[in-house]
């Protein structure tokens, strides 16, 4: 049983050591070979610009001038951090810059399950559904279920929505996506715990409203 | 703080997120999994966030806009030739270079303007230092004139005598020949008689048609 974990972890050395070897290319000079470097990233980057921006057109600009920056400041990278966290921690600065700027984000509105619940002091608890199916992951290959989802979180506060995504999207640890939003490590917990048990609570109710309901799973034997 | 021994619901929902980290010390994880095993509850409230953390995570939630790696790459592509935020690359130095071209540019038109070169022929140089009052030979058919007796006259059937001022001022120039003295271009030189070799030999025609088409 541990074989292919030693594969996986012989495969992640050697995109590690590949990865080291294209930026001290790319610090040394070799610009073409930035994009090599950063494309493996180049969803997360979008993603994590998505997810503060909320509009398509703006997270593209966003992750693209983040793209340029990292470009432009690949000197100053230093190898005590992950790359992808770098890359991640520029367009997270990048994305909060234009929103301050442009003030061109709507304020989500949160639904009154919720909206009681937007201080984050207080207790948040979980609803109770007696009929809640797990959703396994294959159902991801579905577009419209993915759809579902990225509407769910789209329906969070904002300080919930940035934190969630970082941490259990773009995978910074609790510390990482603190320093990254400029907060604590207890507000990220406590942000990260709310957002968790809301979408929980949002995809329960998607049941209830049908979201899942041609997939073939809806009728089988996981109820919660 | 959490008795570890014996949690309630709510302890459970405020550390569930914790738990599903692996961030909890032994204890409270102990305690949370004795809990779990009784209350259907927070059991549907653990897999329903376990389940969140899964779907969310996965790679394929992080999906594009159609075209956007190309656009990435074009851009960055486009970008890429300057290198760092220092002058490090040869295009970055095309701003400055530019800049003292245009600028060298921009001074050469003005010292166009300014500075107006020396005539390269003599039958372009008004002349200069020629006493108004003296008397010159003109006549019809040429715009050139004279001292008199000069063998150079064209049509001496109708020369006339007036003063170097009025001829100056009714728009003819000395004669290359006989009033070469006060005539100074670039190439001869002031006062040059030594150097002839900027006129024709046989010029005196084809100074009277230069002047005439001026």
């Amino acid at each position: 049983m541990s074989q292919p974990s030693i594969v996986l972890n012989n495969s992640e050395q050697a995109v590690g050591a590949r990865e080291r070897d294209l930026i001290s290319a790319v610090q040394r000079g070799q610009s073409e070979l930035f994009y090599e470097l950063v494309r493996p990233y180049e969803r997360r980057v979008y993603a994590a610009a998505l997810a503060i921006l909320r509009n398509e057109h703006d997270a593209e600009d966003a992750a693209q001038e983040a793209m340029l920056k990292a470009f432009k400041n690949i000197r100053q990278f230093r190898a005590e951090a992950r790359f992808s966290t770098w890359l991640i921690q520029i367009t997270v600065n990048e994305s909060l810059m234009r929103r301050r700027r442009e003030r061109t984000v709507p304020m989500e509105a949160i639904d009154g399950h919720r909206s009681g619940r937007g201080d984050e002091e207080s207790e948040y608890a979980p609803r109770d559904f007696a009929d809640w199916r797990e959703i396994p992951s294959e159902a991801l290959e579905r577009k419209e279920v993915r759809q579902r989802l990225a509407e769910a979180l789209g329906t969070l506060d904002r300080k919930y929505r940035e934190v969630f995504m970082l941490r259990d999207m773009e995978h910074l640890n609790i510390q990482e996506t603190a320093e990254a939003l400029g907060i604590s490590v207890a507000s990220v917990k406590t942000r990260l715990l709310r957002a968790r048990l809301m979408l929980r609570d949002l995809l329960a109710a998607g049941w209830e409203q049908g979201w899942f309901s041609r997939l073939p799973f809806e009728k089988g034997t996981k109820p919660w | 703080m959490v008795n570890h021994e014996a949690v309630n619901c709510e302890q459970v929902w405020r550390e569930i997120s914790n738990y599903v980290d692996g961030d909890v010390d032994a204890p409270l994880r102990l305690a949370m999994d004795e809990h779990f095993k009784t209350c259907a509850r927070c059991a549907s409230v653990l897999a329903g966030t376990r389940n969140v953390v899964q779907l969310y995570g996965d790679e394929r939630m992080l999906e594009v806009p159609a075209g956007f790696s190309r656009r990435l790459e074009k851009r960055l592509a486009k970008n890429a030739v300057v290198k760092g935020s220092g002058w490090s690359s040869w295009s970055a130095w095309l701003v400055p270079v530019a800049a003292v071209a245009l600028l060298a540019v921009g001074l050469g038109v003005v010292n166009k303007i300014s500075f107006k070169p020396p005539a390269k022929s003599i039958l372009a140089a008004p002349g200069h230092d020629i006493p108004p009052d003296m008397l010159v030979v003109v006549s019809d058919g040429s715009k050139v004139f004279h001292v008199a007796g000069c063998p150079f006259i064209h049509d001496k059937a109708t020369e006339r005598t007036i003063t170097a001022k009025e001829a100056m001022r009714d728009g003819y120039v000395p004669c290359s020949r006989c009033m070469r003295q006060y005539l100074r271009t670039g190439l001869t030189g002031p006062h040059d008689d030594d150097d002839a070799s900027a006129e024709p030999e046989e010029g005196h025609e084809e100074e009277v048609s230069v002047v005439r088409v001026k």
